[in-house]
């Protein structure tokens, strides 16, 4: 069974068409890329997902049932967390606490128990901060746990992100362009990271890159999208032949030159 | 350089044995001075900022709470019944910081502008107004045609029970207003809390037809008291009247114990915040403030946490309000205007956004300001009028002066400046908010493994 599966989706904004019917889907524990060109309707489309935009038509379906009128929170409590494509920390609370804020759909804490600080309630908190440590070791931060997010250095702000996107614990990781404005090594880092995040924890990883080392390197499938529509889908070795793509990348004269080299 | 300097002192004074020797000095000096001057402004700002020193200064816990605890409990009673006038400045001290602290989870946690907070002051205030008046008898009279020999509804002790009815019933308010109105953002949600507040004003001017409910602008009067047994006040008497040097009246007794109300509700706000705010809840509102978007998406409830924050936030007002209308026995809605709103927020934001001190700082700093020092003086410039001096070197009759020139008239101005001047120097406030430091070293150590 299909872990996430739209039918027909659409979004649209006034009279643009953001996403267009895209039927999509995503088997567990895959790497999933999503490319295209800008203003293609990627992150529309994981917006729609994630429940920040209703979808105008069409189904979403997660886990064997619908997301359709859930709010966000309640589709994060689901298994789907995410990071964004601008770096959206809280800025002003440190790198433990933005890792536990991750963690809020698992903390079973009342407001009793908060209030009187009963055992239950400290025995979770702690295990809470334990794990956001481990959490932030995991994705390579150290010694940064009581720094102000804001003060991190810019590959931190994104690893820290992912961090607090695992802390959910979700069965779906959206990442919405994770290895941007990142040096080849850190690009090669995060790329690593991603896949030990498969492998360690079986989650299933969604993402949207420009950068095609990663794209390719990594993903088991691709699926392209252009103008808000799905134009072709495939393994990285289909995408790399598939002239639509080159097309919708490099332009039709692209492809007629490329046609015209292979007739020579 | 002085700056530097001066800060370097200050920590040489918060080693060792010298903040214990400055707390003790600072508060003996502050006692000894209202204990002899009781009508020195000097003097009782000495006293007040005592506390301060007993906040900032490192030193044992035990030590501070037993300190704090005698300047609360012993000095403050003692010196606040020899001038009865102390006692009502700190009273207000304690209600503007408990109003300060409740609207300090909305606006400095979960980052929700509330322009409207009095509202949930008035209704506290309202809800004991007219369970503990005659009110209720004379709902089909119209304001000012009641009959002057009218029961009480309730007995003045039903009081108590109205503190913790005020919680729920205030906190049911805030759900209320809050559920249409925390969709909104920013700008918006700030306007329509600004409008909700004189709503609830303008209902207490105007909810005096067809019934009679709120009395209209004339407010209600005579609120009750709980009852306050003879036996307290000769106890008191009897264990500190040498100290305080003149028999103590009822009256007086009741000042003191609305003091001590206040001074218990916010300990208890004190705790309840700072509870929360290292918990689920309060990093939930925190992470709304620093980001709505992420915060949704990591599946913190928007609603939910916002209409926590705004039931919590109009709890500690209601309770705030029960206890105004019992120690006033008079109500009117003048006390929950617009600017009075802006005045707690101004408190919130003088302290710190966001800082449970700076709350109480900002409370503190603001009411002294309006009603000791502005009219301290006040007081001093009608004094030099009616003198024959004369400023020298320019020459200027002090009697010539005009008597525009009235420093308590200019508190707006003055507020205007202080705030002005206080974003551009120190945006984070007096006490700026600072988020808990985790000991992780040992659990850094134990995920290494």
């Amino acid at each position: 069974m299909a872990l996430l599966e739209t039918i027909n989706v659409v979004k649209q904004f006034g009279g643009l068409t953001a996403v267009n019917k895209v039927n999509f889907r995503l088997e567990p524990g895959q790497i999933v890329s999503i490319i295209g060109p800008n203003g293609a309707g990627k992150t529309t489309f994981f917006n729609t997902l994630t429940g920040i935009y209703s979808p105008d038509g069409g189904e979403v379906n997660f886990n064997g049932r619908s997301l359709l009128k859930l709010r966000p929170d309640q589709i994060a409590a689901r298994g789907i967390s995410r990071t964004f494509q601008n770096i959206r920390l809280f800025p002003d609370m440190s790198v433990v606490e933005n890792i536990l804020v991750g963690m809020h759909v698992h903390l079973r804490q009342s407001p009793l128990a908060t209030l009187l600080h009963l055992k239950g309630f400290k025995k979770e908190e702690a295990d809470a901060e334990n794990k956001a440590v481990e959490l932030m070791h995991y994705v390579g931060l150290r010694d940064v746990g009581n720094e102000l997010a804001k003060n991190l250095p810019y590959g931190a702000q994104r690893r820290l992100e992912i961090a607090r996107a695992l802390a959910a614990e979700p069965l779906l990781l959206l990442l919405d362009e994770p290895a941007a404005g990142m040096n080849p090594q850190e690009t090669e880092d995060v790329t690593r990271l991603f896949r030990s995040i498969r492998d360690d924890m079986g989650t299933t990883i969604l993402l949207i890159e420009h950068d095609m080392r990663v794209v390719m390197n990594i993903s088991e499938h691709i699926c392209v999208m252009d103008y808000g529509e799905k134009i072709a889908e495939g393994t990285p070795a289909e995408i790399r032949a598939n002239p639509r793509v080159i097309e919708a990348y490099l332009g039709r004269g692209a492809v007629a030159g490329q046609h015209e080299e292979k007739l020579q | 350089m002085v700056p530097l300097f001066f800060k370097q002192l200050l920590e040489k004074l918060n080693r060792g044995f010298w903040p214990y020797a400055i707390i003790l000095g600072h508060t003996t000096l502050g006692t000894a001075l209202v204990y002899t001057t009781p009508r020195s402004n000097l003097a009782f700002l000495t006293l007040i900022t005592s506390f301060f020193s007993l906040y900032w200064f490192r030193a044992d816990t035990r030590f501070k709470i037993v300190a704090g605890v005698l300047l609360a409990l012993v000095v403050i009673p003692i010196v606040g019944v020899r001038n009865i006038f102390y006692l009502e400045v700190i009273f207000q001290i304690c209600l503007f910081a408990a109003l300060a602290l409740g609207l300090n989870i909305v606006v400095g946690f979960a980052g929700l502008l509330d322009l409207g907070y009095v509202a949930f002051y008035a209704v506290g205030a309202y809800l004991w107004a007219f369970f503990g008046s005659q009110q209720y008898f004379v709902l089909h009279f119209a304001p000012g045609t009641q009959p002057s020999n009218l029961p009480f509804l309730l007995p003045g002790d039903a009081f108590y029970l109205f503190l913790f009815l005020a919680i729920i019933v205030a906190a049911l308010t805030g759900i209320l207003l809050g559920l249409p109105v925390l969709r909104l953002r920013g700008d918006y949600l700030a306007i329509v809390t600004l409008g909700f507040g004189e709503v609830i004003r303008v209902l207490a001017n105007n909810l005096d037809k067809p019934l009679n409910f709120t009395n209209g602008p004339q407010g209600i009067t005579p609120i009750q008291r709980p009852t306050m047994p003879q036996a307290v006040v000769d106890g008191f008497n009897d264990l500190l009247g040498g100290l305080i040097g003149h028999p103590v009246s009822t009256a007086d007794m009741y000042n003191v114990m609305f003091y001590l109300f206040a001074l218990a509700v916010i300990i208890v706000i004190i705790f309840v915040t700072r509870r929360l705010d290292d918990s689920k809840i309060g990093r939930a509102w925190t992470a709304v403030r620093e980001d709505e978007t992420a915060a949704i998406a990591m599946g913190v409830p928007l609603v939910r946490m916002k209409l926590a924050a705004f039931a919590i936030g109009a709890s500690f007002a209601g309770v705030m309000g029960v206890l105004l209308a019992a120690s006033r026995t008079f109500i009117s809605p003048e006390s929950f205007s617009f600017m009075q709103s802006i005045g707690v927020l101004s408190m919130v934001i003088l302290g710190g956004s966001g800082s449970i001190p700076g709350a109480i700082l900002g409370a503190a700093t603001v009411t002294i300001l309006n009603l000791q020092i502005l009219q301290g003086f006040s007081l001093y410039l009608s004094e030099l009028r009616q003198s024959d001096a004369i400023i020298p070197l320019i020459n200027f009759a002090w009697r010539d002066l005009s008597t525009q020139l009235d420093p308590a008239k200019y508190q707006r101005l003055l507020f205007g400046l202080i705030l002005i001047l206080m974003m551009i120097f120190r945006p984070g406030g007096l006490i700026p908010a600072k988020r808990r430091k985790r000991k992780l070293a040992s659990v850094e150590a134990a995920a290494e493994k």
